[in-house]
């Protein structure tokens, strides 16, 4: 992927089909040539070609059509009229969105609760990788096991254990801090515990999945490191910060660049499903991606859902691109093209 | 390496050991509300050890698998169907993207990952899928949007890029065309990343609920994960399915709304449960192949 995107901009061997399709007259005898040399060139890739089709055509229709839907957020979609006779609306959608407070409200939410679960999963999985290298592999194993398990649920399900903890009349946690005399905690009322809440569940299904990562990352380097550094007599801490976890940097950092291209994309599981879709709760749980399918399937108003899907498309782009620029300035080795 | 000191191993070994009960006993809460009898849940509320002992929830669910059966049927032949047309795809393409010689690589190539990086998001997809394709209530809205990602595309990739040139070179001057060489020689070298791939792809389709809440309201073709979603909102989706309330021949009134909610969470989700963790490596290894550059 390292050069493709960035070469394919420059010397772009398919911009020259493009160039010679157009035929301009002037030019015309050298394009001739041009398109024949392109042709015989196609007819010795056919093959290949062929083969790529299936996931070309896919990609066309899944990915690059919906590309061209965006244009519902510069309308004002109904659903009798379609995408093409809607009415045009410029720049009302986004008006709209952004003079309400729920713009900022779950762009607040989205980004902090990301950046939260990125630093508090990866320094968590960070320090279980390293303790689990520290002890036999005998019991490792176990270990991996069990903390890998909440990653095999789906969101659905752990909405049914959330429910379980946290279900007003009936959850153990509300029964609990009834028994030791306390009041009980309207959960799916109170949007003050969440951000806590959210960030526990995130971790607890997560860090396993992600500890198990660096783990194979600390297996894959050389013991003799290791070795050298503990003839030198360097503590266990030392050879943890000074070797484990500089090598382990190309890792985290493509974890940390992947997590950051996606700061703008909510979990959308993980806050539908725990909270319950609860009203009461949105000031501290709702995401872009709630709100934009709340928008498009409860309010049914798909042409604001439409440009709020816009809007975190095009940051979470320049994002992406942001993060991968200063890598590659710092380290080029690390940036992912 | 050199390994710590008794003491410093021991406590690392509690530090685990505390880590995986607490991690492993929500699990515990559901499977014990499921089995504790209902008027015992609404009088001392939802616990870890049943004081009442009930099978009730499970009994009920049997009495009347239809549902559950069904939802299996269609998550088993959407994972099916999903991962076999989903592993062909993204091996083609992968393959294609892995050949430097082929001209048009590096365009292919961006062609395919710049989905990764720009989307036209929910709406457009939405549309594209229930006003033009028309699939609403098909089981192909739940197999076509998660057929290919450009991301199983570059584990792929990373695999098939380590492969020896020179065999396709000696296939190609013994003759062989482009196809053979794909389905007779590559894929069958290909298994072991197809067998992470394959796992991979069919995890995502049996977990798969976002498209069966957006696409799918024909009960008869509600999948398992959708099955949960409905249920969580009202343990009624249930009861009110007349199927449902036809074969159980005991009074709804006494239906264990508690227990028979946390009961199908066991049922719908503890196979695979039992099923996924024995592959757990590939999952790691999926996501570990190579770096992400080619």
């Amino acid at each position: 992927m390292k050069k493709s995107s960035t070469l394919a901009l420059e010397d772009g061997s398919g911009s020259e089909i493009r160039t010679s399709d157009a035929g301009r007259p002037a030019a015309g005898r050298k394009s001739k040539s041009l398109v024949r040399k392109e042709l015989g060139h196609m007819k010795r890739n056919r093959e290949l070609m062929l083969l790529s089709a299936p996931g070309i055509l896919y990609q066309l229709i899944f990915a690059y059509l919906p590309m061209v839907g965006l244009i519902i957020a510069f309308k004002n979609y109904r659903y009798d009229l379609g995408m093409f006779g809607s009415k045009w609306v410029g720049l009302d959608n986004f008006k709209y969105l952004f003079s309400t407070d729920a713009a900022w409200r779950i762009t607040r939410n989205t980004v902090l609760y990301n950046l939260g679960y990125m630093l508090i999963t990866t320094i968590a999985a960070l320090l279980l990788a390293v303790l689990l290298n520290e002890i036999k592999a005998k019991w490792t194993r176990f270990y991996q096991t069990a903390l890998f398990l909440p990653h095999f649920l789906s969101w659905v399900l752990v909405g049914y254990i959330a429910y379980a903890f946290l279900n007003h009349a009936d959850g153990f946690i509300n029964r609990t801090l009834e028994a030791l005399g306390m009041a009980p905690v309207s959960w799916y009322q109170d949007s003050d515990p969440w951000p806590f809440i959210l960030i526990l569940v995130h971790l607890w299904k997560a860090v396993g999945f992600t500890t198990l990562i660096y783990f194979a990352g600390i297996m894959g380097i050389s013991g003799d490191y290791y070795e050298a550094a503990r003839i030198d007599g360097a503590t266990k801490r030392q050879m943890a910060m000074k070797i484990t976890v500089p090598l382990l940097s190309p890792l985290i950092v493509i974890m940390l660049i992947l997590s950051i291209g996606n700061m703008f994309r909510g979990d959308f599981g993980l806050h539908y499903f725990i909270p319950n879709n609860s009203g009461f709760l949105f000031s501290s749980t709702d995401v872009i991606d709630t709100y934009v399918y709340r928008a498009l399937r409860e309010v049914g108003n798909v042409s604001m859902s439409a440009a709020t899907g816009l809007y975190q498309s095009v940051v979470g782009f320049v994002l992406v691109l942001l993060a991968n620029g200063i890598v590659r300035r710092i380290n080029p080795d690390h940036s992912m093209w | 390496m050199g390994k710590s000191s008794k003491l410093q191993q021991s406590s690392i070994h509690i530090l685990f050991i505390v880590l995986s009960i607490v991690v492993v006993l929500p699990f515990l809460l559901v499977i014990a509300v499921s089995l504790t009898d209902e008027k015992t849940l609404t009088a001392y509320g939802y616990q870890f050890i049943p004081r009442v002992f009930s099978a009730d929830a499970y009994r009920y669910m049997f009495e009347s698998p239809e549902v559950l059966l069904r939802a299996y049927g269609v998550t088993l032949l959407v994972t099916v169907a999903g991962t076999l047309s989903g592993l062909l795809v993204t091996a083609m393409t992968a393959y294609v993207v892995s050949r430097q010689d082929y001209r048009y690589n590096r365009l292919t190539t961006f062609y395919v990952f710049f989905t990764m990086l720009f989307s036209g998001g929910l709406v457009p997809s939405y549309i594209l899928i229930t006003q033009y394709l028309h699939l609403k209530d098909s089981l192909l809205a739940l197999i076509l949007p998660v057929l290919l990602s450009p991301f199983n595309v570059i584990v792929m990739k990373g695999f098939l890029s380590k492969l020896p040139f020179e065999i396709v070179e000696s296939a190609k001057i013994d003759g062989a065309r482009e196809f053979n060489i794909f389905f007779r020689i590559i894929l069958p070298l290909s298994t072991p990343a197809l067998a992470t791939l394959g796992l991979l792809i069919s995890f995502a389709y049996w977990n798969e609920w976002f498209n069966a809440m957006l696409y799918i309201d024909d009960p008869n073709k509600v999948p398992l994960q959708l099955l949960l979603v409905r249920t969580l909102n009202s343990i009624e989706f249930l009861t009110s399915n007349s199927e449902f309330s036809q074969q159980v021949g005991i009074d709804l009134a006494d239906f264990p709304n508690n227990s028979a909610r946390m009961a199908i969470a066991v049922l719908a989700g503890g196979p695979m449960l039992v099923v996924f963790p024995f592959f757990q490596r590939f999952f790691v290894k999926g996501l570990t192949v190579g770096s992400l550059k080619g």
